[in-house]
């Protein structure tokens, strides 16, 4: 009999239907991964099977757990079996933990809850298993507080807390998707050993079929509430019977068409996307006086760089876009006592490197290793605390807002929650049309109305969309908002914060032939923040590898990546989930 | 360019909010009360049922009849036409010093937001000292200073709503700033005043209003507490406040006295609570569907 068995599982909300017909089966001791882009109701079905559902939920069909209908459980069996026969891991674990009480003590209150363990003894267990999950009560007593425990080690908190009284089942919703790829690794793998040791199931939901795979014995895609198909892992995705199985498996490996593979010949010749702009440009000499709109729009062009000749032309004596040198940043200490602070924490260490026009480049680190900050100082968003900025020869540090419009309309950012970069009361023709104040002079209604057309028109959204609010449009679509409102200035370098990773894989597929297509029209250079090898591979020309505030490594990216040196950017790539690998490697297990 | 009239719109444009606030029913009764008071204040400039400083001695203290729905007073004039008037001194009083506390109080707040280091503590430490008087009893000492009367009854309850003003400006403020979408707009080069005025004064709107609809209650009932102690508007000015302290001497005697403008008062603080829970629900419908 199988651990788990959900059967004809139909879930609808206020008559709008979420789960239609779903049909799943874990044995102990199995992974199976679920997985589905957002929205495709992998995490209703979870909540279903934890009897979690919000309350307008109206559930019908079987879930059977162990030989008991989980629908039909009454509230009180539930809250037994939640935490001592089921575990769950979330997906935040920032949010997941309480923030004033002790580690020690949230893992020992389900013991002690479930188990009637007494405080000591509960203690004793919790230790123990804290133990396990690679937090040593030596260095990790049992009196921290969450705030004081990293992304990583909060996860494996909450992981405890689910595995404390080892459940027979594990329900993990995408629990590795807020971590960077190294950790991710790390918690992976602690999944994997402690499925091993004590034969649990484990629900493994991810809208990474990487990851998914890894993990995974079988596999079940959702789509719109239904599972599409489900088998053994390594036969369904090689096979790939399914189109939409196929279409995620694509989706997961894209490269933008056009882009070609990074050789060493390659360094002197200007991108092809040079061409782009350099017949824009030639093109603005040619505009008429009278229409008023042509003109903003040369302004737009020409008024972009401070020098006055076209930067790709002559393939030598070329100025590089952006070049950054000995750059630093501290951050002051915490104030730990009336009269001494903390050492000041050093972001950004002695950075130097150099943008080409027109290229795009990788910047690749784990968290908090100072890309994040690295970008607001191009942006000239804070100011460094030493070394020097230079866009297009022109220094940017040090100088007043006034002095910094041309450097700001050439610098431009697009951010990673589509959600959060718009201000949700404004309609898009004014979200977008922000950085027109950067224009000299000012374009007037209509030119705004105008260049907020051609924006949106150039990243496939319609001009109607412009009188809508950011809530009407769904998280890819706000991704093309917010490229629209990075390239209206007409930017020469766009700074993308980890712009494709909150997006599921076909929206990323989309927005990165988007990123790629816009290189080549406009001949825009990026600078590609990311944990996300599989990003960095399918669109950059360079890599810049990241480590705490220093730049450890340099160079073509499929150089770097294929044959990484330096020993962070080795941890990076080999923590890195390679979908073909992965296949490969579950090809041999499964047979 | 105008600010404001975004500024109240939720994120699903003003049908969806009338369409909440419709089904709200601490709007419509929060409403439909203060509509009724405001109505009352209107029509007491046109009409009333009685001249409020027609003294009839004989006809002191009566109690409620067909010629005198509320009674009279120990002068012998009509409650209810005392009441109608006191209304406006009431909603006048209440109204200005919600005005001074917003007018000085959000640009405070926002400052200090905007700013932070030194500035923000300044004002915000100049905030709390203000908030360690108790409100009343400051009004109490300005007006024992300056003199008793309308005037000063609503500089000194306005200044006491300065700091609450600034205090939710600045929380709501705060946690606009770190938000993506203010970086954006300061990657456009927008400087802070702009980013105030453009993005974080839209998004706490909606607090500012329901912190305005609750101040304006307590302001009336702190005009009121000011006229009962005899600083509040003069004589013959009507002022519920006033008429409740004389009603109280003679509480044994004639107790409907009492009654209609204490009435009065609770009926126009329900009504304005109401209305702001109803706003609030309406403005934010993710809060309410949490609670």
């Amino acid at each position: 009999m199988s651990l788990l068995a959900i059967e004809n599982l139909s879930l609808s909300i206020d008559e709008t239907p979420i789960l239609k017909a779903v049909d799943l089966s874990i044995e102990p001791g199995e992974v199976l991964g679920l997985v589905g882009e957002s929205g495709s109701g992998k995490s209703m079905t979870a909540l279903a099977v934890m009897r979690l559902l919000p309350d307008a939920a109206k559930a019908r069909g079987s879930i059977r757990f162990d030989g008991t209908d989980l629908l039909k459980a009454d509230e009180a069996a539930m809250c037994r079996l939640r935490g001592d026969d089921i575990g769950m891991v979330f997906q935040e674990p920032m949010t997941a933990l309480n923030p004033v009480k002790t580690i020690g003590e949230q893992v020992a209150e389900g013991i002690r809850w479930h188990a009637g363990a007494s405080r000591a003894e509960a203690e004793q267990r919790a230790a123990r298993m804290l133990d396990r999950v690679g937090l040593p009560s030596q260095k990790f007593p049992l009196s921290r507080y969450p705030h004081q425990l990293s992304g990583g080690q909060r996860q494996r908190v909450v992981i405890a807390i689910a595995c404390a009284l080892k459940p027979k089942l594990l329900i993990a919703d995408e629990p590795t998707t807020a971590l960077d790829v190294v950790l991710q690794a790390q918690i992976l793998e602690l999944l994997r050993e402690l499925v091993a040791e004590s034969r649990m199931g484990l629900l493994l939901i991810s809208h990474d079929l990487a990851v998914v795979t890894e993990m995974s014995d079988r596999i079940a895609v959702m789509r719109g509430g239904e599972i599409l198909e489900t088998g053994e892992t390594a036969k369904t995705l090689s096979a790939q019977v399914h189109p939409y199985t196929r279409q995620l498996a694509l989706a997961s490996m894209h490269v933008p068409a056009g882009r070609r593979i990074s050789s060493s010949l390659e360094g002197k010749v200007p991108p092809k996307a040079a061409e782009g702009i350099a017949e824009g440009w030639r093109g603005a000499g040619k505009t008429t006086p009278e229409s008023g709109f042509e003109s903003w729009r040369t302004a737009a062009r020409t008024a972009s760089g401070p020098s006055g000749h076209l930067p790709f032309e002559g393939g030598e004596d070329v100025t590089p876009l952006l070049s950054v040198e000995n750059l630093r940043k501290d951050y002051p200490g915490a104030r730990i006592s009336l009269f001494s602070k903390q050492k000041p924490f050093c972001a950004v260490d002695d950075v130097s490197f150099t943008l080409a026009p027109g290229r795009s480049t990788a910047l690749v680190g784990r968290s908090g290793c100072g890309k994040s900050t690295l970008a607001r100082l191009v942006l000239a968003l804070e100011r460094p605390s030493g070394g020097t900025i230079r866009l297009e020869g022109e220094e940017i540090t040090g100088k007043s807002e006034a002095e910094l419009l041309p450097a700001r309309r050439a610098v431009q950012i697009v951010f990673q929650d589509p959600y959060g970069s718009f201000d949700p009361r404004h309609r898009v023709e004014r979200l977008v049309a922000e950085p027109l104040g950067l224009l000299r002079p000012a374009p007037d209604r209509a030119a705004r109305r105008e260049l907020v057309a051609e924006a949106l028109h150039q990243v496939g959204m319609k001009p109607d969309d412009m009188q809508k609010y950011p809530h009407e449009f769904s998280g890819g679509q706000r991704q093309r908002l917010s490229i629209a409102r990075a390239i209206i200035t007409r930017p020469k370098l766009v700074v993308a914060d980890e712009a494709v990773s909150a997006l599921d894989v076909s929206i990323r597929a989309q927005i990165l032939d988007l990123f790629s297509e816009l290189n080549r029209t406009l001949g825009v250079a990026y600078l590609f923040i990311t944990h996300d090898l599989t990003v960095a591979r399918a669109i950059t020309d360079e890599v810049l590898v990241m480590h705490e505030g220093r730049i450890v490594e340099r160079g073509q990216t499929a150089a770097v990546l294929d044959h990484p040196r330096s020993e962070a950017a080795r941890a990076l790539v080999a923590a890195a989930p390679d979908l073909r690998r992965a296949i490969a490697t579950k090809m041999r297990e499964q047979g | 360019m105008t600010y404001l009239p975004s500024a109240f719109i939720p994120r699903d444009g003003l049908s969806a909010f009338l369409a909440r606030a419709l089904a709200s029913r601490s709007f419509i009764a929060g409403f439909i009360v203060t509509a009724l008071i405001a109505l009352m204040a209107l029509v007491s400039f046109f009409w009333t049922p009685d001249d409020v400083t027609k003294l009839v001695v004989g006809d002191r203290m009566l109690a409620p009849s067909a010629a005198h729905w509320f009674g009279t007073d120990h002068f012998g004039r009509d409650v209810l036409s005392m009441i109608m008037v006191g209304s406006r001194n009431s909603i006048a009083v209440a109204l200005v010093a919600v005005g001074i506390g917003m007018g000085l109080g959000v640009p405070l707040g926002c400052l200090a937001a905007a700013r932070g280091g030194w500035l923000d503590d300044f004002v915000m430490r100049f905030n709390d000292v203000v908030f360690a008087f108790p409100a009343l009893l400051s009004a109490v000492m300005i007006t024992a200073v300056f003199g008793p009367g309308a005037v000063n009854a609503i500089i000194a309850i306005g200044i006491f709503n300065i700091p609450v003003f600034a205090r939710v400006a600045r929380a709501g403020a705060l946690a606009i700033w770190p938000r993506e979408f203010i970086l954006a707009a300061r990657a456009a080069g927008k400087g802070k005043t702009r980013i105030t005025l453009e993005h974080v004064l839209p998004n706490i709107a909606t607090l500012l209003l329901v912190q305005g609809t609750i101040q304006f209650a307590l302001g009336i009932l702190a005009e009121a507490g000011l006229s009962y102690v005899g600083l509040g508007a003069q004589p013959p000015m009507p002022s519920w406040g006033r008429m409740l302290f004389d009603a109280q001497t003679r509480m044994m005697v004639a107790p409907t006295q009492a009654l209609f403008p204490g009435l009065a008062i609770m009926i126009t603080v329900l009504g304005l609570n109401l209305l702001g829970d109803g706003v609030s629900d309406a403005l934010d419908p993710k809060l309410r569907r949490r609670r």
